[in-house]
């Protein structure tokens, strides 16, 4: 007996009701589910992982690269994060998996392990410093920056996507502490 | 009452505008732009404190941050009050609440005063030197007094009803100070494509030129040039100006703390305003243009109301048209006393006489004021001073000494020359030097990426100071990589005050520096400083303690040079040589408030909830915090307390089938061609031979051989590992792993992922486990032939993917369901109602604590310490024997750890088996022993089991595995506890259970 | 709060880091084959340096990795990072290979 369809929960669902309504300009959304692929390894690895995915990963730094709602986050030397927006991680990790077979290299499926959230608006930067101490003007994290930080007493991955709008990566259960954070912080700015 | 001492409009206030505030009780009325001060010396109040020590009467001694006298308590509801701020700085607003501090039963009769006849009685050192003996008398006698007399101000009833904020800010140039010289040096800074942050801790901008009448900067008068500049820097993108901003401290790295005060001027704030706002600004380059303080003169009763700064009683009559006096006698060192003299006598008061302590003087200032009839007495100083709530005549004589003459008064002004603020230099580490001429230190070496500019540096002429200041921006804005366009000239006619200073006591009868104050908050004399060096003190950082000079919480910023000044003389040495005492933040007093930010209620600290948490809350679960994560700890139903809620859920568990949320465990991914090495390499365990599929129970040491962490590990193909780690140790763990991967063997192809919270895990245990998950799973056969007890086997559950484990924590027939953690309230749902035939019951951390110690399963971190090898917690059957290595294997062999009597592991039976032992009790063999008591080992769990009927306890206990029958003694508060020592496995020995 | 330039990543705050103590300090090759008294200075004997001081900085909440930097103790000021496997520029008293 299998149950129909079980959905999937997102941590920041009770978030949303519970948000104040003042006059901030910058707002607060979630976004959509998707898989979520950590891939480690050497870089001929990730050139045939990119090449699988149709996305080309950033080989510089702190850059992550998109096509349509696929992207690819740089980690770290050794790390990308590979998203699909609204697709089903086992297809994806599935795919993956099988054309990087012979390459030295680690795929793990992620795609439960965080939420996201849209920070939008003219002062999505600043209300991102009242817990994120990185410069965040657009001359030091332009668009197309990605990279772990954080953010008072949570870590994340941060990334701006258009100038006023950044998306921040959280491990579920930090993602409510994450929300009102920047709840109040947008609220008292 | 009205403001009598005003005499005509201030450049700061706004006539047209009457605030009405209230000071203890009594309603006054000021103006808009007034701070507390200035409104209350516009209505002739000047008392406004009592001292510390002796509660002696005392006024205004400034006009801004430095002052020492003037705390006051703010704030109308106890929810809104802030003690000890300064009414020199706090801004009036219509329905402000202001009360004195330190006196009873109030400000005129205090009863606090009659320590001042008692004041023979309290030198320097009376604490240190009284209160040594009898050491009984401390807890009864001395410390209440000393506690009910002890502390400034009260402490508001009530919790904070502010909420304030912290903000990261970066910019290239960051200009602390907006006088002469920080704003010269944004003019310039800014005239160029570099972001400037300019902050001044006043509501206005301005420093010393909102003050100054008789300077002109560019054809306009001092004022308005401030006023023209700023209008200018306003209209500039990439300049950022704050006001009522105080930078108060200097971290590494061009770090510097701001605390912005947004409400505390307002009557009506908006909601979404906080009371301040924290800003951390890292800047390329920083201008310190902080300026300098003015000193007071140390003399006999030098702190009457109606004694203060010459300058800053300038700045009240200048900017806030109020005198703080008609008939004025001024006591100064130097000439900008007689430009403070000048500006009052303009507002109409009476210059009774300047009494210099200088032997000639001349010069500008000098021979203005002697053309505009002010006599001037050289050679000569104020030697006392008369009047209690206020001063009323100073006596004078020549500095030598001989017959004093008295002259009435209701103010007398002081001026020593100035202190440069080298308060922020000094806290970057930057060194200081002593000038002689200036009698202060001055910025020298820098060590971060800084320059002090204007009266910060020793420049005193406002020329000079513009200069510098325009000078340091364009440094700093060069340095920060910009091209500051073409310079501007400043046209400044000012005459000069010179630099002539005076520091130390000017009294030579030392009978009567009783009284000549240095320290004026902390009530520390000149007496007293040359008291503490006579009695052997000579670093002035022994001083400075044994007198308190410079402790207040103005920190000395009147007091530490003439301090320094009284030492140097007394004890022969040149004041550099006597050393000078370290300036620490916070600059001025900031709130608690501002440095706990957002981190308050419920974002103190994030609070992690498993994808179950919602469901366990519904069920009306307790929760008991596990670091930051929040674990049901039981689930007891209508009528039960804890001890009835966890015995009934071992007895279904056991009997039928309980489901736990095991969530919190850490989890890492471990891939790659080298998984089983790495594994190898950092767990005791041997895991080549381990076959995808199986699980094995790993261990794992620090390289000192103690247990660190452990947990079961799935193989799930030869080259991937499920590992599992403790709820705490789930960051360690993968940063040690990182760290070997990375430092120790990078030709390894392993890679890590952590994977705690991909994974909702579900632990579904009893003897009817399988039966309940059965119809749920989906491509995995359940049977015990098929999936043995440690064996893993992905598939589906409810129709999403699993990786399920066959594994116990009970020593029951279990499983631990992996799901995608979006899933695992909804399967964990689905399971719960298969169980409802059996009984099933929900069970938290307390009951999984009993099961496991039942079968005596060590917690890491409750049976170990940190101190436990693999051994001592009888897992030395975990420990690959015949490995060549792996983290902690060679220590394992140090002497101090194969010693036969180490602690070990073992189980106790108390002999009364209802008694249950105390967690963390220790444990002796002879409790009639003389103390110290020899003690043999601890308790490291202790539960009531209600599947045994009785009270078990787990314990490290020297040599244990050795004393099995041997009674031992617990001694506790109410009687000695006896107990034998038995198997740490207490339930199924056999294992028959689990492998059902 | 410090500024670490991450050799990956470039400058960033202290807050993403975690210190990891004194560097270039390797694991024996064959731990067995050591005294007890050799294995003890491996583990436990570290200098404690005024001065430049070479130590090993982890960007946790960054790229990750660990890497080196040479600060001085007495005033923070950082002189170099550099990469995991690298040499230290100024040779100094405490280092050790």
């Amino acid at each position: 007996m299998l149950s129909p369809a079980i959905m999937r929960s997102n941590a920041l669902s009770p978030m949303q009701s519970s948000s104040t309504t003042a006059a901030s300009t910058t707002t607060l959304s979630i976004l959509p589910d998707a898989a979520k692929l950590v891939f480690r390894g050497k870089t001929e690895a990730i050139e045939a992982a990119g090449a699988h995915f149709g996305v080309k990963p950033s080989l510089e730094a702190c850059r992550f690269a998109a096509v349509g709602g696929r992207s690819v986050h740089w980690l770290g030397p050794d790390e990308w994060l590979f998203q699909a927006v609204n697709e089903d991680p086992i297809e994806v990790f599935g795919g993956m998996s099988a054309a990087l077979q012979a390459q030295a290299c680690s795929l793990v499926d992620v795609s439960h392990r965080s939420d996201g959230i849209a920070v939008a608006g003219p002062t999505a930067a600043l209300v991102l410093n009242h817990g994120c101490p990185l410069d965040l003007s657009l001359k030091a994290f332009p668009v197309g920056m990605c990279t772990r930080t954080v953010l008072g007493k949570a870590s994340l991955l941060l990334s701006r996507s258009e100038e006023q709008v950044f998306h921040v990566d959280v491990w579920r259960s930090f993602a409510p502490y994450v929300w009102q954070f920047l709840d109040e912080a947008r609220n008292l700015s | 009452m009205t403001d009598t001492y005003r005499v005509r409009r201030g450049d700061s206030v706004e006539n047209c505008n009457a605030v009405h505030f209230t000071f203890d009780g009594k309603s006054y009325q000021g103006l808009a732009g007034d701070t507390l001060a200035s409104a209350l010396i516009a209505n002739g109040v000047h008392l406004v404190g009592r001292s510390f020590k002796y509660h002696r009467p005392r006024g205004f001694v400034s006009a801004g941050s430095e002052e020492p006298n003037a705390l006051v308590g703010v704030g109308a509801t106890q929810s809104r009050y802030t003690p000890n701020l300064l009414a020199t700085q706090v801004e009036i607003y219509d329905g402000l609440v202001a009360e004195s501090q330190n006196r009873w039963p109030s400000l005129e009769t205090d009863a606090g005063f009659l320590n001042e006849y008692f004041s023979a009685f309290l030198p320097a050192g009376f604490y240190y030197k009284t209160f040594m003996w009898p050491r009984t008398a401390w807890k009864k006698l001395y410390e209440p007094v000393i506690r009910r007399m002890a502390g400034l101000g009260r402490a508001p009833a009530e919790p904070d009803a502010d909420r304030y904020t912290q903000v990261f800010a970066h910019c290239d140039v960051l200009i602390v100070g907006a006088g002469p010289a920080g704003l010269a040096a944004a003019l310039e800074a800014s005239n160029s494509d570099a972001t400037v942050i300019l902050c001044d801790e006043q509501a206005e901008m301005g420093g010393s030129l909102l003050s100054d009448r008789s300077a002109s900067i560019d054809g306009m008068q001092a004022a308005e040039w401030a006023r023209a500049a700023l209008d200018e820097l306003r209209k500039r993108s990439n300049v950022k100006l704050m006001s009522r901003t105080t930078a108060f401290g200097w971290y590494p790295h061009n770090f510097v703390g701001l605390n912005e005060r947004v409400t505390d001027h307002l009557s009506n704030p908006a909601a979404n305003q906080p009371r301040e706002r924290l800003w951390q600004v890292r800047a390329k380059e920083v201008v310190l243009a902080a300026g300098a303080i003015e000193r007071p003169l140390v003399f006999t009763d030098n702190d009457r109301p109606g004694i203060m700064l010459a300058n800053a009683a300038r700045t009240y009559v200048n900017r806030y048209g109020v005198v703080p006096g008609k008939q004025v006698v001024v006591f100064t060192a130097c000439d900008s006393a007689y430009r403070a003299a000048l500006d009052l006598k303009a507002a109409g008061a009476k210059i009774q006489v300047i009494v210099d302590l200088r032997k000639s003087v001349s010069g500008h200032w000098v021979d203005k004021a002697r053309a505009e009839g002010i006599k001037v007495r050289s050679g000569s100083i104020v030697r006392g001073t008369s009047g209690r709530l206020r001063v009323k005549s100073a006596q004078i004589s020549n500095a030598q000494g001989g017959d004093a003459e008295t002259v009435a008064c209701d103010l007398i002004l002081m001026s020593a020359g100035f202190t440069p603020s080298v308060h922020l230099f000094s806290q970057s580490r930057g060194k200081l030097s002593y000038s002689e001429e200036l009698r202060a230190y001055v910025p020298g070496e820098s060590v971060e990426r800084e320059r002090s500019v204007g009266a910060c540096k020793g420049l005193f002429a406002l020329e000079g100071v513009i200069e510098s200041g325009a000078r340091g921006g364009r440094d700093a804005a060069t340095k920060a990589g910009f091209s500051p366009r073409g310079e501007r000239s400043y046209t400044v006619s000012a005459q000069s005050v010179g630099a002539d200073a005076f520091i130390g006591s000017v009294m030579t009868d030392h009978q009567a520096e009783k009284r000549a104050w240095v320290d004026f908050q902390n009530d520390v004399t000149a007496k007293d400083v040359r008291l503490a060096t006579r009695e052997g003190f000579r670093s002035i950082e022994h001083v400075k303690r044994y007198t308190t000079t410079g402790m207040a919480t103005d920190q000395g910023k009147l007091s530490n040079m003439n301090a320094l000044g009284v030492v140097s003389k007394q004890i022969d040495v040149a004041v550099p040589k006597v050393g000078l005492t370290t300036f620490r933040p916070p600059y001025t007093p900031t709130t608690f408030g501002s440095f706990a930010g957002q981190s308050r209620g419920d974002l103190f600290d994030p609070v992690r909830k498993t994808s179950i948490h919602s469901w366990a809350e519904s069920q009306g679960a307790q929760f008991e915090d596990v670091g930051v994560w929040k674990r049901a700890w039981y689930f007891p139903q209508v009528g039960e307390d804890m001890h009835a809620a966890v015995a009934r859920e071992c007895k279904v568990t056991r009997e039928s089938v309980g489901i736990f949320d095991a969530s919190t465990l850490g989890k890492i991914e471990i891939v790659g061609k080298d998984a089983a090495e790495f594994m190898n390499r950092m767990y005791t365990n041997a895991w080549t031979k381990l076959e995808p599929g199986r699980l094995r129970y790993g261990v794992m040491l620090r390289e000192d051989g103690f247990i660190m962490d452990d947990g079961v590990v799935g193989r799930m193909a030869t080259d991937r590992f499920h590992v599992t780690t403790t709820t705490g140790g789930a960051a360690r763990v993968l940063s040690m792993m990182e760290d070997y991967l990375q430092t120790e063997w990078p030709d390894l192809e392993v890679w890590l992922t952590s994977t705690t919270e991909q994974w909702s895990v579900i632990a579904l245990q009893g003897p009817n486990a399988r039966k309940v998950l059965e119809p749920l799973v989906e491509g995995i056969d359940l049977s015990a032939d098929a999936m043995p007890h440690m064996s893993v086997r992905e598939g589906r559950i409810c129709g999403v993917p699993t990786r399920l484990f066959r594994v116990s924590f009970t020593g029951e027939l279990g499983f631990e369901v992996n799901v995608p953690a979006g899933y695992g309230r909804a399967v964990w749902e689905a399971i719960f109602a298969a169980g409802k035939p059996y009984g099933i019951t929900p069970y938290g951390t307390e009951t999984m604590h009993v099961l496991r110690a039942e079968k005596g399963y060590i917690i890491v971190g409750q049976e170990t310490d940190g101190t436990v090898t693999p051994d001592d917690a009888g897992l030395g059957w975990a420990v690959g024997k015949a490995k060549r290595d792996f983290v902690g294997k060679r220590s394992l062999s140090r002497p101090a750890l194969v010693r036969e009597d180490r602690k070990q592991l073992v189980g106790l039976l108390t002999t009364d088996p209802k008694v249950v032992l105390e967690e963390g009790a220790q444990i002796v063999l002879d409790p009639t022993h003389p103390i110290p008591v020899p003690m043999i080992g601890h308790v490291t769990s202790a539960y009531w089991s209600a599947t045994l009927n009785r009270s078990i306890a787990l314990a490290l206990v020297r040599g244990g595995r050795s004393r099995m029958g041997e009674e031992l003694s617990i001694p506790m508060p109410d009687g000695v506890i006896k107990a034998k020592v038995v198997d740490s496995i207490l339930f199924d020995p056999k294992g028959e259970r689990l492998n059902a | 709060m410090l500024l670490i330039n991450c050799p990956y990543c470039g400058s960033r705050p202290e807050a993403e880091f975690a210190n990891g103590g004194q560097a270039h300090i390797a694991r024996p090759a064959d731990p067995m084959s050591l005294t007890d008294d050799e294995w003890a200075a491996y583990l436990y004997m570290r200098d404690n340096i005024k001065g430049l001081h070479h130590e090993r900085w982890r960007h946790a909440n960054g790229c990750g990795r660990f890497f080196n930097a040479s600060r001085d103790t007495t005033t923070d000021v950082i002189k170099r990072t550099y990469r995991m496997g690298e040499r230290p520029e100024a040779e100094h008293q405490g280092a050790k290979p």
